[in-house]
């Protein structure tokens, strides 16, 4: 009786295992449109099974945390470094050691301690309306606050973490009180109140509200895909690579770390290795027209069409590191 | 009377207990001080967002009634050509989520939008053109998104207000207007009190509208926190200062309303018939909201999906519709039927405790959503983390036993709109007199049957609104629906969250128009139930 008894709790526990192998648990604040379709191939190709659950960052860091040992997640997608760092600070992630994934992701787009890893590269520069403004009178992010951009300046809200990471990396080489002045600076320039969203400033330039606006290059991208394809060199607006002769353009990464509890580490760390190889890269990147972190892959076409562009190599960490002190800047500037 | 007050209390409290638990969780961040955010808050946000928000509540208070009152009383009591459609169509913008609204309005009336475009071609300058992004033009979206609430619930008064009192205040001398007024509008108070709650609940509780405006109320403050500072209990700490507030206001209006009776009885009424220019400004009033805050978005919705649909409409959307409206169906019959047992409850043992205890089960509603969702889903965890060993040591290999289960979405969904259910039947009771209570009584009904056959026929029209509103507002729902779903279950606002997330309105256009065009199904229903 004893016997039958272990032997069916030996065979259940099997099957558990058997079926977990066979299943990799992901939360996801990358929308379920991006991300579906890789999984979806890798289910293709592995015969393993990646169950997705979506929602807001905030949330899901609230909910591993709160699940603890029990939570069914093996993997975090993130967007925004600053949401990792945030994670792997709050103990949710554990390190991965993977040379597939040290080789395939450069440095500056991973965690020291390689809890997370960036999958995807998300640079954030100038646009402007050549008709208002020449590309030749653009240079730095810090160049915007001169009083001769006065009126000129469209922004999206500080609210935004794009926007807060990307003054965090300003705070990390430049300090704080030369960061907050540049800001004020920024705020006294701008030629109409702050944008909800980066598509809405793109049309604000193009319609000549306003000459020059900082946004993340994918928005773009969407914008002149959904164009015919001549009448792309026609629209308004133009891209300008920021601080090409300084220290390099503003990126980010929307990235992914396993979970401290992952009850299938192996398989997530699998599902990892293979999102950052080159055959996934393109898949992981071009749905979204952003870079693939990944530097042996090309970026799509229109992407590359950009040009190349030097990225500003400070490690992604100070973006979650300094996001605080970042916000209150923008706050006391009155940046909204 | 001390006994039955504490039994009262008794009945009420496991029900209220689906919002307390949640709040006492919230509440517990007072335990972990945040000077240090608390600092930089009141110096550089808190100022700001706190004149915003009393801005924003006078405003959109103002604003849902001056629409909902007159629209209600037009359709309600008055007769003129169009009436009958204009009754239910005004109905329809409960179905429209007011993130949807606010994105069309500023997208047509913005300086890049069509209309100023237009302007600028044949003026070339549109500077004078008022600016959407302003606190006008949140208030007016508001306003346009939540008048239903007041009119749906005013409405319902008229109805039940007959004609009786109206033809008293005439014979001893009122003028129409002085009978609307003096008579018509302070009878109807109960009601008119509930749909402008809801309105003023869901106002502070806003994260998505007040974002597409750039405005920052109080609830930026909390979100702010959370996810820019990364401190959720000085997130919790705000969120709970949000609850005390509502608190305070629904004292007021528990103080202010006193002992008055709202009793009548309903008598089939001839209706006001509109006469020359009164007709056509009656029309041109419904027809001008029904066009901003229904046709006009409804129309550009249709035109963003003629744009996606090719590539996003896939058979998957039969599966997120049926889970939408399978949640919606069965999270309003529960809230409904809570809400009912609350208002029984409350009559029953009328006493000051147990009209707390059943306030403090409609609190959920002016929660900021997402904070609610972690205030529901922290309890059901650590639940979950004390079942989980007991389950395993039996042989269960699992990790979730509560968590991701639809009875615990339910009941979280419960918790959050237990107040849009329980206004519009708490004041259709308030119309049942004592005096038809002893009739019944009398003729030897007991307590029980009376709430069976005397009660809940009188209730009917609440209980049916109730049932509509809170079918649409959970189809609308986005961060309980996203924190407490199983595995698979997407809905179509998960599917509105996944594409607004990332800023791809034109591709939320077909989950938001699908749940415009399901939430319209309980309208009709409505409709073709309702007294008319």
């Amino acid at each position: 009786m004893m016997k039958k008894f272990a032997l069916s709790a030996l065979a259940l526990s099997l099957l558990a295992g058997f079926a977990q192998a066979e299943t990799v648990t992901v939360y996801s604040s990358r929308n379920e449109q991006l991300i579906k379709p890789l999984f979806d191939a890798y289910t293709k190709e592995t015969g393993i099974e990646v169950k997705v659950l979506t929602d807001k960052e905030g949330p899901l860091m609230a909910r591993l945390q709160a699940e603890g040992a029990n939570t069914p997640a093996d993997m975090l997608i993130t967007v925004d470094a600053g949401n990792l760092w945030q994670a792997s600070n709050m103990g949710l992630l554990k390190a991965v050691n993977s040379k597939t994934l040290t080789d395939n992701i450069p440095a500056h787009l991973r965690d020291a301690r390689n809890q997370w890893f960036g999958l995807s590269v998300r640079a954030r520069t100038m646009i402007y309306n050549p008709s208002l403004i020449k590309g030749e009178q653009l240079s730095n992010y810090e160049d915007l606050a001169d009083p001769k951009f006065k009126g000129k300046l469209c922004l999206r809200t500080s609210k935004k973490v794009y926007n807060q990471s990307l003054v965090a990396m300003m705070i990390a080489q430049q300090g704080e009180p030369k960061t907050e002045k540049i800001v004020r600076g920024w705020v006294d320039n701008l030629a109409t109140d702050v944008f909800p969203d980066d598509t809405k400033l793109i049309e604000a330039v193009a319609a000549g509200q306003c000459a020059v606006g900082v946004v993340n290059t994918y928005y773009f991208g969407r914008i002149l895909d959904k164009l015919p394809a001549d009448k792309r060199a026609a629209y308004p607006v133009k891209l300008f690579w920021a601080n090409q002769k300084t220290n390099g353009t503003h990126v980010n990464i929307s990235g992914a770390g396993v979970t401290r509890y992952a009850k299938n580490e192996a398989g997530a760390v699998k599902l990892m290795e293979w999102l950052s190889s080159e055959k996934a890269q393109n898949l992981y990147a071009d749905k979204d027209m952003e870079f693939p972190a990944n530097p042996k892959v090309k970026a799509d076409v229109l992407v590359s069409s950009w040009g190349p562009f030097k990225q500003n190599l400070i490690n992604m960490s100070k973006a979650g590191e300094l996001q605080g002190a970042a916000v209150k800047l923008m706050d006391r500037a009155g940046y909204k | 009377m001390r006994l039955s007050s504490l039994r009262g209390m008794g009945y009420a409290a496991p029900i209220a207990l689906l919002t307390i638990i949640p709040l006492l969780v919230v509440l517990s961040s007072f335990l972990h001080p945040q000077p240090e955010v608390w600092a930089h808050l009141s110096e550089y946000v808190l100022p700001d967002v706190i004149k915003n928000t009393l801005i924003l509540i006078v405003g959109v208070g103002l604003g849902v009634l001056l629409l909902g009152v007159p629209l209600a009383w037009l359709t309600a009591v008055c007769e003129f050509p169009g009436r009958l459609f204009f009754s239910w169509a005004l109905m329809l913008p409960l179905a429209m989520p007011a993130y949807v609204l606010a994105f069309v309005q500023v997208g047509l009336l913005d300086f890049t939008g069509p209309v100023q475009t237009l302007i600028r071609e044949l003026t070339g300058d549109s500077s004078w053109f008022p600016r959407i992004r302003s606190t006008g033009g949140v208030i007016m979206v508001l306003s346009l998104a939540f008048y239903p609430y007041v009119y749906l619930l005013a409405r319902n008064a008229f109805l039940t207000q007959g004609k009786r009192a109206l033809e008293a205040a005439q014979m001893l001398g009122l003028s129409r207007a002085q009978g609307f007024w003096q008579v018509a509008l302070p009878m109807a108070r109960p009601w008119l009190i509930g749909g402008l709650t809801l309105a003023l609940m869901e106002t502070l509780a806003d994260f998505g509208t007040v974002s597409i405006f750039n405005f920052d109320t109080f609830t930026t403050a909390i979100y702010k926190s959370w996810f820019a500072l990364f401190n959720l209990p000085a997130a919790s700490q705000l969120a709970s200062i949000l609850v005390l507030f509502v608190l305070v206001l629904v004292a007021l209006e528990y103080w202010a309303r006193g002992a008055r009776l709202y009793h009548g009885r309903i008598v089939a009424a001839e209706r006001i018939r509109l006469q020359g220019a009164y007709r056509w400004l009656a029309i041109a009033l419904c027809s001008t909201v029904l066009l901003i805050a229904f046709i006009i978005p409804l129309i550009q919705l249709l035109l963003w999906v003629k744009t996606i649909w090719q590539d996003d409409f896939d058979a998957r959307y039969i599966g997120f519709t049926l889970r939408s409206m399978l949640i919606s169906l069965f999270a309003a019959l529960i809230v409904a039927a809570f809400a009912l047992l609350l208002v029984f409850i409350q009559r029953r043992f009328a006493s000051t405790g147990t009209r707390w205890v059943v306030r403090l089960a409609t609190l959920g509603y002016a929660v900021p959503g997402s904070v609610l969702a972690v205030g529901v889903f922290l309890p059901i965890a650590w639940l979950d983390n004390l079942l989980i060993p007991i389950a395993n040591s039996m042989g269960f290999a699992t990790f979730q036993i509560l968590k991701g289960s639809v009875a615990v979405m339910l009941l979280a969904l419960a918790a959050r709109f237990m107040a849009v259910a329980f206004q519009p039947m708490e004041s259709a009771m308030q119309r049942i007199s004592r005096n038809q209570e002893d009739a019944a009584r009398s003729l030897g009904l007991s307590q029980r049957q009376l709430l069976w056959r005397l009660h809940l026929p009188l209730l009917r029209g609440g209980v049916l609104t109730a049932v509509l509103m809170c079918f649409v507002d959970v189809m609308k729902e986005m961060p309980i629906t996203l924190m407490t779903r199983p595995f698979g279950w997407d809905t179509l606002a998960v599917r509105v969250f996944e594409m607004t997330s990332e800023g791809m309105w034109a591709n939320a256009a077909l989950p938001s128009l699908m749940i415009v065009i399901t939430g319209l199904i309980p309208v009709v229903l409505l409709v073709l139930k309702s007294e008319d």
